[in-house]
């Protein structure tokens, strides 16, 4: 048997007898959060030094014992155990004795959930498999939401028309200012960095044309649909995810009534509805700030009015109308789903939010590197 | 009574919502380890005199001393230190969903103790055995039950050993056989712990079990309507409030049952 290893200074409240085969740990003072805190690292390091033989733990000089210094009793013991110690427990109440039977099995609790064991491959394979059926049933689910579209078109009546003019509120109309400000900011940002590098050949009076076509064609969809996701999809998430946690959706069901007519298709609607606006807002937005920085060098509004759209053709904007109404149906729908499957509590609700966004922003961007393929075949 | 035996003194408590008094000068105490029920119809002002009592609510007047401080006036450092002679137990449990039972319980020992991470876990896991759920440590709290959201919530109220521990209607909504266990429970930490336990319930097969001693409030006399042991109200008590509370009357079959009659705005409080 081991020897109990040396500690440079014992706390006080804490004494040692070594006896041959035994090892005597005795307690004195009040056993609670606070003198436990310097007596655990020097106890358990006593304890944790012998192998076999005897842990015998004198008590009779402890004062009140709480759930701290009962802690560390549980702990040494089955530290001991643990060595193949026998442990003895001499001057411990009865009030006490009852107690740290109670909490016998709090270390065998100790076990945490058992590790993924699976292999590299298997785990690859699973995560690759997960995603998949994550996507198959993004896509199917937008699909769902498609019909629910169409149904709407097909019977109007049947559509609560009140619920989407609220949802186009939130989504439309209050989300103008921001949709202005950044609109404005990118159209003045892009204006001015393009003017200083065209400057250096001349060729400033193109930044119009360029503002016009970028804007109409790809950054104004391309931007509405990610402010769309980060304002309104997030919203969707969260409302929805709510009423999963607080079993309105159960509710909703037993009802007989379908969450995804009741609660998703008045908010695709609204969005649908919403985007070509927006986006329009948005372009004129980047417009006025082009414009802005056109006026400053010297060019009159005239100039750049006329310029912007000599390049944008009518196929520019329905593309960029058909990618808007995509891109919104995508955000809407995938928020919508994710807020479906929320799971419990709160953090539950933060996760769905986060994911909406996330994946409403990789639809955005794998939808609008199929148009820019897509067009370019159909030579729009 | 002798003095030293009251842990919790309340005194000419009057408590409501701006010009709406819920209750007008309350005076109890409360012994130390005894397990101490506050009963009464939904609406009569339970929860709020709870609220009150941990210090989340202040009064319109009147004193709540616990463990020897005024909580009502109580500020800064003196509050915390009340704070931290209390455990309290919310009626869904209110375990932090981002966390593992373990961390939930172990959160009040990181904050306000200097243990060693191992101490605290091995604290927490003891706190968890003394509720019985010592192998749910690593669960969350979504993964648990409804009776085992329960016990972690109070293995997390006692895990700074408070004396005092409120609890927050903790039969509601368990099946017969859980709530019997809760209760069981209850009556065995007040026994080897010798914490002294407040709660707020109007279950009265729990009420019956658990209690040493109940006050029942009522909204018509905005207070306290009887006082005593529960078993002694239930049998012997003629005051009518006591009777409608206890005497729970069922109609016979094919009686005309009364209508129901509408909430008061007091009674649609939580």
């Amino acid at each position: 048997m081991r020897q109990a290893p040396k500690i440079d200074a014992l706390p006080e409240g804490l004494t040692v007898g070594d006896a041959p085969g035994v090892l005597n740990l005795g307690f004195s003072g009040d056993l609670n959060s606070a003198t436990v805190a310097r007596l655990w690292a020097p106890a358990l390091q006593l304890a944790r030094g012998r192998e076999g033989g005897s842990l015998r733990l004198e008590l009779s000089q402890a004062g009140y014992i709480d759930g701290a210094g009962l802690a560390l009793l549980v702990k040494l013991r089955a530290e001991a155990e643990a060595r193949g110690a026998n442990v003895e427990l001499v001057g411990l109440s009865e009030s006490h004795a009852h107690l740290l039977d109670l909490a016998g099995d709090a270390e065998r609790g100790a076990a945490q959930k058992p590790k993924d064991r699976r292999g590299l491959k298997a785990l690859v394979a699973g995560g690759v498999g997960h995603v998949v059926a994550d996507m198959v049933g993004v896509v199917s689910f937008v699909g769902e939401c498609s019909l629910v579209v169409w149904e709407s078109l097909r019977h109007p009546e049947r559509v609560r028309w009140k619920d989407v003019l609220l949802a186009s509120m939130a989504v439309g109309v209050e989300s103008m200012p921001i949709l202005l400000l950044v609109g404005f900011l990118m159209g003045l940002i892009m204006s001015f960095q393009s003017v200083i590098t065209l400057q250096r050949f001349g060729g400033e009076i193109f930044v119009p044309n360029m503002l016009g076509l970028v804007m109409f064609r790809e950054m104004g969809p391309l931007t509405t649909a990610i402010l769309l996701a980060a304002r309104s999809g997030s919203a969707f998430a969260a409302e929805i995810g709510t009423m999963r946690v607080n079993e309105e959706l159960d509710a909703m069901t037993t009802m007989g009534i379908s969450p995804v007519r009741f609660l998703v298709g008045p908010r695709i609607l609204a969005s649908l509805a919403m985007v070509p606006f927006m986006t329009l807002f948005f372009n004129f937005a980047s417009l006025v700030g082009g414009a802005l920085v056109m006026l400053s060098i010297g060019f009159p509004l005239v100039t750049f009015t006329s310029r912007v759209f000599a390049n944008v053709t009518a196929n520019d904007l329905i593309g960029a109308f058909v990618k808007i109404i995509v891109f919104s149906l995508l955000v809407s729908g995938v928020s919508c789903l994710r807020g479906l499957h929320t799971g419990g509590g709160a953090s539950a609700v933060g996760r769905s939010t986060t994911s909406a966004v996330v994946s409403g922003l990789i639809l955005i961007t794998l939808a609008d590197g199929l148009f820019a393929v897509l067009f370019y075949y159909l030579k729009i | 009574m002798n003095g030293d035996d009251i842990i919790i003194t309340v005194r000419d408590l009057s408590c409501g919502y701006g010009a709406d008094v819920v209750l007008r000068d309350v005076s109890f105490d409360v012994r130390r380890g005894e397990v101490f029920v506050v009963i009464g119809r939904s609406g009569c002002g339970k929860s709020t005199l709870l609220k009150h009592m941990i210090g989340l609510l202040a009064p319109l007047s009147g004193s709540i001393v616990l463990n020897g401080h005024d909580i009502v006036t109580a500020k800064g450092l003196e509050r915390l230190e009340i704070l931290k002679g209390i455990g309290i137990m919310y009626q869904g449990g209110a375990l932090f969903g981002s966390m593992s039972i373990l961390r939930n319980v172990g959160l009040p020992l990181e904050e306000y103790t200097a243990l060693p991470q191992e101490a605290v876990d091995a604290i927490a896991r003891v706190k968890l055995s003394l509720v019985g759920l010592e192998r749910f440590g690593h669960f969350m709290p979504t993964e648990l039950s409804g009776g085992m959201v329960k016990r972690a919530a109070i293995a997390r109220a006692m895990a700074l050993d408070p004396p005092i521990l409120f609890m927050d209607e903790p039969s509601a909504g368990l099946d017969p056989v859980t709530s019997a266990g809760l209760d069981g429970l209850i009556r065995s930490l007040a026994e080897t712990l010798g914490i002294t336990f407040v709660i707020v319930s109007h279950e009265v097969p729990s009420i019956l079990s658990i209690a040493d001693r109940v006050i029942l409030l009522d909204d018509g006399v905005k207070g306290i309507a009887a006082e005593g042991d529960p078993r002694e109200l239930n049998a012997t008590s003629d005051v009518p409030e006591a009777r409608r509370f206890f005497d729970r009357e069922v109609a016979p079959r094919g009686a005309h049952l009364p209508t129901a009659k509408p909430f008061t705005q007091e009674e649609a409080r939580p």
